[in-house]
């Protein structure tokens, strides 16, 4: 049976698709269809995501209140300095300010800010009316950043412009103009960048630790626990690693064209893909005693992790899983991390996966897997009840679903404060799906296969 | 001098946007379905925020205008929207929310919706249209005008029949069940709106149901004109944006314009209320919970006497607890919302003039105020929704979890508030909270004081 055939919405249909029925390549990247109840947020969103880690910035949001609002300090990312990016600050436009325009109310939000938290970094992000308005953020930010003599940055991420990895680019762009070196060169070190971690939950510490043991020293994270003097540095580092490539890819190709820094993609969720990922990281520098101090810290870490983890697989035995999260590089970890724990992924997408990623996600899946691309709570739903997912891994809007569906449920979002990274997080991630694949409550509910 | 009024930044907001409030009448519909006009983003962050305070999942549509559609006008998007919300849900109403955007590009909506259902030929499916602009008004206007238009699509002239209308704000599933229960506790027959008591706090069942069971039924509001009265929780709430001033200059059916019964006096005033529309008694069990009520009150007053409250978020929310406060003791040194509006000042400030204390009555306000202005009054409680968590992280102000939205907590669905028995777990979790927080720190407060402390300095009241 097709499985996309008895799907109600015609737009829909290219963008699932199962193993071993489908041969043509699955539709992303595009916008979202109408009506359809997406799950993606906006431009907005994916540029707030990536740049709001950057712990000693001021994140203003010119724009109405909702925008500000819907985004203050949801996110789990930790800091070891400053926590002025904890905050949302808004020009809260109003009915005259979008009549008016908006940049006399900018630039004296601007001025008020940096008088009351003093700080060299100021991001502007634009929304939708702002976008249609037509403030000059440009002309309003240079003039505020020649006043006070600090960097004041607008990120261009109007709401309708494109979806959420438009944001990741809008964000990107911004880090670009802030990294520019302004006079004199940046010197060069043997230390690597770490983009694509946002220190959820201590996670970028967590990989800072590891890397540190093998000798080598992390230059700046993009974005996780950075500061404006760090991210100064990033031109001096000899290689760029990517853990998020769906935000992160486009600034390690930029850096390698200006800056020629090399970069690798690496993913430390689960056993098998951190270690690849620090032994690839060791082979980069083609340094014996460091390859020598890596394999000590995988076979230690192994070691120690192994065991529990078997200990839950033998929990596990029969079990399906159904994915659907932000991002590629996540699903394509999430596949292999499920193999360690003996679960079969039967249904997995993204919101905004590319199509490298999706041809190997379908490499990896096995036959009858669902992919999907942009889904709605109807298509999981579906899914998930047909092919019998015991377990489903989403963000803050899936969950109540799958709680409803009597599946369990894996927040694998940005609000989470366990880290799921690393070896512990390799851990964490059992200890939580063993946490709801097994919990008693389901006993209680004529479930799906609940345990 | 600088007023509130016309600040240029808002620093941690204390309000949302008017779409946000638009959704959950919708949700307490019957069979219905909602579609935000705008960009992609505006429907996922509201459904992200409303799922996690009720934990129920809350399917939104999107006309997801691109920048083609912002451009040129966002009229396909929408119709295809609206088809496809046909098609997944089948809903018997759409509901149609404006955003920033959509206003801003002046998408004439109306017309929209009516070329819609005459091209589809869909004469029956009734269609509401609300313009919403985020930058228009806070969630909570924009609730009351949803439900103003709600009422002003739906109901038509009819006979007169004994039902009274009830008109409930943004208030919890659970305090829209207890208000019910009071309802058919007096034997009354009533509409209620919007009824989002089972719709948004759902039991577990199966199979799952894309669109929740429940909801105020269509054609019980189409009957809302013939009631004999209407009661509306809204007392700060405009007439330009009230469903009951609507029923009553529209049809004539009188309205009472009422506090939520939170608290004692708010409490009777409804049941007061209750029995002149319909002339029937108060039901002993009322008069036995109303009678713990005050136990209750007696029994904590000396606790709540040492509150000093921050109270914040929706106006009408904000006015039902600060007299609360008021009522035990509790006193609101500084009470709060986001939106814009001099009701609350009005309302309040003579209530709170009658004591010797200081306060401040903020409107539209945010948390880097509410946390200052907090400080200075020396405040050692605060009420209202989660967003105050920062009031505890960074003043050390306990927070009594309250209104929405609730996101660091579980059960802001199953909060119950309202009625004497509803009063009455509020002020215990007040009080609770109090007590809690004076017990952890009383032995290190002693020993400081009086181990190592100077002098000790005596006044009669503390702000007088």
């Amino acid at each position: 049976m097709d499985t996309a055939r008895d799907l109600v919405i015609e737009e829909r249909k290219d963008s699932i698709s199962t193993k071993g029925k489908h041969k043509k390549q699955l539709k992303c990247d595009t916008d979202s269809v109408a009506g359809c109840v997406s799950q993606r947020a906006c431009v907005y969103c994916g540029a707030r995501v990536v740049l709001n880690p950057i712990t000693d910035a001021i994140h203003l949001v010119h724009g109405p209140i909702g925008c500000a609002s819907y985004t203050w300090d949801i996110r789990g990312s930790l800091s070891s300095g400053s926590d002025l990016y904890r905050n949302s600050f808004s020009t809260d436009l109003k009915e005259e300010d979008v009549i008016f325009g908006g940049e006399k109310k900018l630039a004296k939000a601007i001025d008020e800010l940096v008088a009351n938290y003093p700080s060299k970094l100021v991001f502007v992000y634009s929304t939708c009316i702002v976008g249609v308005i037509g403030d000059d953020l440009e002309a309003v930010c240079k003039a505020a950043s020649q006043r006070h003599n600090i960097e004041v940055i607008p990120v261009q991420s109007s709401g309708f412009i494109g979806n959420k990895s438009a944001g990741y680019r809008a964000a990107c762009d911004a880090l670009l103009r802030l990294i520019e070196p302004q006079e004199q060169k940046i010197k060069k070190t043997n230390s690597i960048n770490y983009l694509g971690d946002f220190n959820l939950a201590a996670e970028a510490w967590i990989i800072q630790n590891y890397l540190k043991e093998m000798g080598i020293d992390i230059n700046v994270t993009f974005t996780g626990d950075s500061s404006y003097d760090a991210l100064k540095k990033a031109p001096g580092a000899s290689l760029n690693i990517i853990q998020c490539a769906g935000s992160m890819t486009y600034l390690a190709g930029k850096m390698k064209e200006i800056y020629n820094i090399p970069y690798l993609n690496i993913s430390f969720l689960g056993i098998e893909d951190t270690s690849e990922s620090l032994r690839k990281v060791a082979a980069f520098f083609n340094n014996k005693e460091m390859m020598a101090r890596t394999e000590a810290l995988i076979e230690r870490q192994t070691q120690k992790v192994l065991p529990v983890i078997e200990a839950y697989r033998e929990k596990f035995a029969g079990k399906k899983a159904a994915v659907y999260v932000g991002g590629g590089f996540k699903a394509i970890s999430l596949i292999k991390q499920f193999r360690e724990i003996g679960i079969e992924v039967v249904m997995i997408g993204t919101q905004t996966g590319q199509k490298d990623e999706y041809e190997t996600i379908h490499e990896l899946v096995d036959e009858g897997t669902v992919v999907l691309d942009d889904a709605n709570p109807a298509e999981l739903e579906k899914f998930m009840v047909e092919k019998g997912a015991h377990l489903l891994v989403g963000g803050v809007k899936e969950r109540p679903l799958a709680y409803k569906l009597g599946v369990a449920f894996i927040d694998h979002n940005h609000d989470r404060k366990h880290p799921l990274g690393g070896y512990v997080g390799a851990v964490n991630f059992a200890k939580e799906v063993y946490s709801t694949l097994c919990s008693p409550v389901w006993k209680y509910v004529d479930s799906m296969g609940g345990v | 001098m600088e007023t509130t009024h016309c600040r240029n930044v808002n620093e941690n907001p204390c309000n949302m946007c008017m779409p946000m409030g638009g959704i959950l009448p919708f949700k307490g519909l019957e069979q219905s379905m909602v579609i935000i006009h705008g960009s992609q983003g505006c429907a996922t962050y509201m459904r992200r925020h409303i799922a996690e305070h009720f934990n129920e999942p809350v399917d939104v549509g999107s006309s997801s205008l691109n920048e083609k559609g912002t451009i040129y006008g966002g009229e396909n998007n929408l119709k295809q929207g609206i088809d496809n919300i046909i098609r997944i849900y089948n809903p018997r109403v759409i509901g149609i929310l404006t955003t920033c955007l959509a206003e801003t590009i002046g998408e004439d909506i109306d017309r929209i919706a009516a070329d819609y259902l005459e091209e589809r030929g869909l004469k029956n499916l009734p269609i509401i249209t609300v313009p919403t602009p985020g930058y228009g008004d806070s969630h909570s206007e924009g609730y009351w005008l949803t439900v103003k238009k709600i009422v002003v699509g739906v109901a038509r002239k009819t006979a007169k029949h004994g039902k009274i209308n009830v008109i409930t704000p943004n208030i919890s599933p659970a305090d829209v069940r207890e208000i019910k229960r009071i309802l058919d506790l007096m034997k009354i027959k009533y509409t209620l709106l919007p009824d989002f008591s089972d719709t948004l706090d759902r039991p577990f069942a199966k199979p799952y149901k894309k669109i929740p069971d429940g909801g105020t039924k269509l054609a019980d509001i189409a009957r809302m004109p013939g009631a004999a009265a209407t009661i509306q929780f809204g007392l700060t709430v405009e007439d330009g944006m009230s469903p009951g001033k609507y029923l009553e200059t529209e049809f004539g059916v009188p309205l009472y314009n009422l506090p939520i019964p939170i608290g004692l006096e708010n409490t009777d005033f409804f049941i007061k209320t209750l029995r002149e529309i319909t002339g029937k008694a108060m039901p002993k069990v009322l008069e036995q919970e109303r009678g713990r009520l005050l136990d209750c009150m007696i029994d904590s007053h000396k606790y709540n006497f040492e509150g000093r409250s921050v109270v914040f978020g929706d106006p009408e929310l904000v006015y039902a607890m600060a007299k609360t406060c008021i009522e035990n003791g509790t006193f609101p040194v500084v009470v709060a919302t986001g939106s814009k509006t001099g009701k609350l000042a009005e309302l309040l400030a003579p209530q709170l003039c009658d004591t010797l204390n200081k306060f401040y009555i903020l409107d539209e306000s945010d948390f880097t105020q509410i946390r200052e202005t907090g400080i200075e009054m020396k405040a050692n409680i605060a009420i209202g929704h989660s967003d105050g968590r920062y009031l505890t992280e960074k003043a050390g102000i306990p927070l009594v979890r309250m209104g929405f939205p609730i996101h660091d907590r579980m059960g802001g669905q199953r909060l119950l508030s309202v009625g004497y028995t509803g009063s009455a777990m509020f002020i215990d979790r007040i009080t609770n909270t109090l007590l809690e927080n004076k017990l952890i720190n009383y032995r290190s407060k002693m020993y400081q004081q009086y181990y190592q402390g100077t002098e000790d300095e005596y006044q009669c009241f503390p702000e007088c």
